[in-house]
């Protein structure tokens, strides 16, 4: 015990970062544990931490890294878990959890410390985008170090079944996208895949963006924005609209995903985790050629902007192994880190320095995007809504999925923001 | 009433378990009911006691309404589900048969197994995708003529169809409670109706049937108490969505995702009280019973 | 498993033998999909060929289910084992006291305890945590209570008093009173009368406590993902962490599922028959 304490206070005083972690804990002795705690068990992703994992080992021999993943979709039994020790006082040294307002509640306890030293002294302004940095930013703090970058706004579609339906280019219009939905609809495949209610939310952000452009989406986070406006409405009515050429719902993304990939349907619209499902071999993906047996552009009325969401690491209050926490961070952060997770989960650094070599095909393209679009926050993925807020909209899109009733959509909508937006 | 030195020593073996049900189970209830008459909205905020609102607020909200619909359907469907199987399947089994053995093994086996491990299973056989894209049993009814349905994802009856894995799992509990109680009837009471001219019906009917009652009686407790609290089940199987929302799930939404400490409270709370509506007559009653005989 | 062949055999026994026949099938197509799947290599394991058995065996998820979920299945023996005879004990006792060895106010008591069992667990796992949390720091003993087996071990036995209690109640209940009240004229005890009059005809409700308490701890998710730290993660963590992440290796999931279900089948198959009996004595009391 008395080596953790000596460690704390030396990482206290700054200094050195990692090498001078490495010496006092040489002096403390034996190896200490450092708690990651993440969602991260499924092939890709599972693989890309086990890379982070052996850099950071590598630099600190000193500390053992202690993978404490709990799987569950997006992290829901995790952030459960995650809940219950933090109110305990017990936290784990690090966690994963979206960069942005999903963190809100975290912070507003006290539950997370302030970052902003570690962004000085790895000058970390200079290497994140600084749209990214200001997104992140709440009064001015920074809670969290981001990994890396997904793509929510991604419309993936079977080149050949477009073909077959007379369509010749991806839509980039919502008003085109109707259209070629229709044209599907007539050969009988299914027009657009969904999976499970969540697609459904993250489908309403897409077409919320691309229905009114990217500064009309991000004020509508803003306090005091206004969802009860006719172009919110019109905005749920295309959702409506498109929503109507939905096929049945499916277990979750990946069986939506394959439908597009088998030819079943045309078009689904997915975060970028997915070309790795399409992609990769079998162990995780299908093992589909990409531009023959899918294809991608962004999801319609978007182009030019990246609906941006991102996995961080935060350093907890009262973490029983701060230094080793904080070593982990600047794995995390390092450029080595990320070019070492990222190809593996299939995403691209937040860095914007990365070795481009490493990243191709899709990865090539979002990482061309992500530095010369606009950008705004994934509402379903923790950018732009805390969990109280995106939970309220979840319940609101659930209950629409039944009830198809577009203005008590729009009133719950509303509702949420107001009792959420801050 | 002995006196106490004959007593006391059999209340200090029990003590133990006074304690520890008195703090995990009274401590925690106490807890909880606290919670939900405070507006502890997030987890920071101290919470102002405020009675009973918001009990009375969850009745306006949408969800709750779909959520309280859906545990109803559930709960009939899977309660009588399971006891006219696991009855109908003790029926068969009542006078004994080759393999019987086997034949209860069978049955008694989903208990074994979690939902966690065949919640995956479940989502395959119960897909909702018909005609050509038909999986599971969608496939096996379009081979066999049967109609094709959507299955937990019916805007509906989804409930009803999200009973099934749970029938599958407890029915045979219900026919291992039967086949005990079918075997507990002494064979001379039947023999003594048949005497009387009473048809093999008849000796069911008027024998056996009313000795079923308490079997029958502890089997709905059983059953309607599990049916209240289903959470591992709908969440292996469908997750968290809308479509197959029950209040123990919405309880686990308010909490975790909502971080709404009071509302969970509020839900929790309700859940007990609907279970102990029917719990409570049912305990004084068979201890009341028990004392007459 | 003696076959009795009724006085009516004929038609009837047939037909009902037919109808047995048909739910068995019904019962076990979820484990025919969960078995063929699970020996299908990772191209095959689709739900569009559930039906199919696989074209290529190989036992490659298996393998692979195995490494993972082992050190998850010591880890639940650990915990299934002494919760499941812990719960035993303190169910006989409670039993034996609640039914024979009556105090004033048992009966309200025991509907008290019974009250216990209707307690919805999501609700109540935040202050359990802490309250575990707080077990260990009054205690001194970091990583027990809250963090590791023993603290797991105890809630389940915690939350099982109830319906062991209950169980064995019933079943001492069968056994008569004279029994009890000719080894209390011998000037037995209550402790030497439960050794040897009351234990001695017990199995039967040992059994029923045994298989519903083991498969309880065994299959339990909730309480195992709260309280324990990942090196004291039983097999279904482990099994949730392989067949619940965001991907699809479906034959693993299944073979995972299947490994972690054995030890249960392998109970209800032991002490099946004492399991029926023990059901059958407390059948007709409610």
């Amino acid at each position: 015990m008395a080596g953790v304490l000596g460690l704390a206070a030396c990482g206290g005083s700054g200094g050195g970062g990692g090498q001078a972690a490495q010496s006092s804990a040489a002096t403390g002795g034996g190896k200490q544990q450092v708690e990651v705690f993440s969602w991260w068990t499924g092939p890709g992703e599972a693989d890309g931490l086990q890379a982070m994992k052996k850099i950071f080992e590598e630099r600190n021999p000193n500390y053992t890294f202690f993978d404490a993943a709990v799987a569950g979709g997006s992290g829901d039994k995790a952030k459960a878990l995650l809940q219950s020790k933090l109110q305990a006082d017990t936290p784990p040294d690090t966690f994963q959890g979206h960069a942005g307002a999903e963190l809100q509640g975290y912070i507003k306890a006290g539950d997370l410390e302030d970052l902003t030293f570690l962004y000085d002294e790895l000058k970390l302004k200079d290497v994140f985008p600084a749209q990214l940095v200001d997104q992140i930013s709440v009064q001015g703090k920074i809670y969290s170090v981001p990994v890396n970058i997904h793509r929510s706004n991604v419309l993936w579609f079977n080149p050949k079944v477009l073909k077959e339906a007379g369509v010749a280019a991806a839509p980039t219009t919502i008003e085109e996208f109707v259209a070629d939905l229709e044209k599907v609809k007539a050969k009988g495949k299914i027009p657009l895949s969904v999976g499970s209610e969540w697609t459904v939310t993250h489908l309403l952000e897409n077409v919320l963006l691309g229905t009114l452009g990217t500064d009309a989406y991000n004020a509508l986070f803003k306090p005091g924005a206004d969802w009860n406006s006719p172009q919110v409405a019109k905005a749920l009515e295309n959702f409506k609209t498109i929503l109507s050429y939905a096929g049945d719902p499916q277990d979750d993304w990946q069986p939506a995903a394959k439908q597009v990939a088998d030819g079943q349907a045309a078009f689904t619209i997915m975060g970028d985790w997915a070309y790795g499902y399409f992609h990769n071999p079998p162990e995780g993906g299908l093992g589909k050629k990409s531009k023959e047996d899918f294809d991608w552009a962004p999801a319609p009325g978007t182009g030019g902007t990246y609906l941006w969401l991102s996995d961080s690491f935060t350093l907890p209050k009262g973490a029983k192994n701060r230094d080793g926490a904080i070593a982990w961070l600047k794995v995390a952060a390092s450029k080595e880190g990320q070019d070492a997770f990222n190809p593996k989960k299939g995403s691209i650094p937040a860095r914007k320095d990365a070795d481009q070599s490493l990243y191709t095909d899709y990865l090539a393209d979002a990482l061309k995007d992500w530095s010369s679009d606009k950008l705004a926050g994934s509402i379903q993925h923790g950018v732009s809504v805390s969990q109280p807020w995106l939970a309220a909209i979840n319940e609101a899109v659930g209950l629409f999925i039944a009830g198809k009733d577009v203005a008590a959509l729009q009133k719950a909508l509303a509702v949420a923001a107001q009792a959420n937006a801050q | 009433m002995r006196r106490a030195r004959s007593w006391l020593p059999g209340l200090l073996l029990v003590s133990p378990s006074i304690v520890a049900i008195g703090v995990f189970v009274y401590g925690m209830l106490g807890w909880n009911f606290r919670l939900a008459m405070t507006d502890q909205h997030d987890e920071v905020s101290e919470g102002e006691f405020v009675g009973l609102k918001n009990f009375v607020d969850l009745w306006d909200v949408p969800r709750w309404h779909v959520s309280v619909d859906h545990a109803v359907m559930f709960t009939v469907v899977f309660v009588l589900g399971a006891l006219l199987l696991g009855w109908f399947l003790a029926f068969l089994m009542e006078k004994g048969i080759r393999g019987e053995g086997t034949f209860r093994a069978v049955y008694l086996f989903p208990m074994a197994v979690s939902f966690v491990a065949t919640g995956i299973v479940w989502r395959w056989l119960m897909n909702s995708g018909t005609g050509e894209r038909a999986v599971g049993l969608n496939r096996l009814f379009d081979v066999i003529g049967l109609p094709q349905w959507q299955w937990f994802r019916d805007p509906d009856w989804g409930m009803a169809a999200m009973a099934i894995p749970a029938i599958w799992q407890m029915s045979g509990y219900v026919m291992a409670l039967f086949l005990a109680g079918f075997r507990g009837v002494p064979e001379e009471l039947r023999e003594a109706a048949r005497v009387d001219g009473c048809t093999e019906w008849g000796v069911y009917r008027h024998v056996v049937l009313p000795l079923l009652r308490p079997v029958t009686l502890s089997a709905l407790i059983i059953l309607g108490h599990i049916s209240l609290k289903v959470f591992d089940l709908i969440v292996a199987v469908s997750g968290k969505q809308i479509v197959t929302d029950v209040p123990a799930v919405f309880m686990w939404v308010a909490v975790f995702d909502a971080h709404d400490p009071a509302k969970g409270a509020t839900i929790a709370s309700y859940i007990v009280l609907s279970v102990a509506v029917f719990v409570i007559p049912y305990l004084v009653w068979s201890v009341r019973k028990e004392r007459r005989s | 498993m003696t076959a009795v062949v009724t006085r009516r055999a004929g038609a009837a026994t047939w037909v009902r033998f037919g109808l047995l026949l048909a739910f068995v099938v019904v019962f076990l197509i979820p484990i025919y999909v969960l078995l063929a799947t699970s020996f299908k290599p990772l191209t095959e394991a689709d739900p569009g060929q559930a039906w199919n058995l696989p074209r290529t065996w190989t036992g490659e998820a298996w393998r692979v289910a195995w490494e993972k979920l082992s050190p998850g299945l010591w880890n639940s023996v650990l915990l299934a084992v002494p919760g499941a005879l812990l719960s035993c004990a303190l169910g006989s006792m409670n039993g034996y006291v609640l039914s024979k060895w009556r105090f004033p106010g048992a009966d309200v008591l025991f509907t008290l305890f019974l009250f216990g069992m209707f307690i919805p667990y999501q609700g109540v796992m935040i202050p359990l945590v802490q309250l575990l949390v707080k077990l260990n720091e009054w205690t001194g003993l970091q990583g027990v209570f809250y963090g590791g087996i023993p603290g797991l071990v105890l809630a389940h036995v915690v939350y099982g008093i109830p319906i062991c209690t209950l169980i064995f109640r019933n079943y001492y209940v069968t056994i008569p009173d004279e029994l009890v009240e000719a080894s209390r004229v011998d000037g037995a005890g209550m402790l030497r009368t439960y050794w040897s009059v009351v234990l001695p005809v017990s199995a039967p409700a040992f059994a029923v406590v045994i298989i519903w308490q083991f498969t309880s701890l065994w299959n339990d998710f909730l309480f195992a993902v709260f309280l324990t730290s990942p090196t004291s993660w039983p097999a279904t963590v482990m099994l949730n962490n392989i067949a619940g992440a965001q991907a699809t290796p479906y034959s693993q999931q299944m073979a995972a599922a299947v490994l972690a279900s054995i030890p249960t089948m392998l109970i209800y198959v032991l002490l099946g028959r004492f399991f029926m009996r023990g059901l059958m004595a407390g059948a007709l009391k409610g």
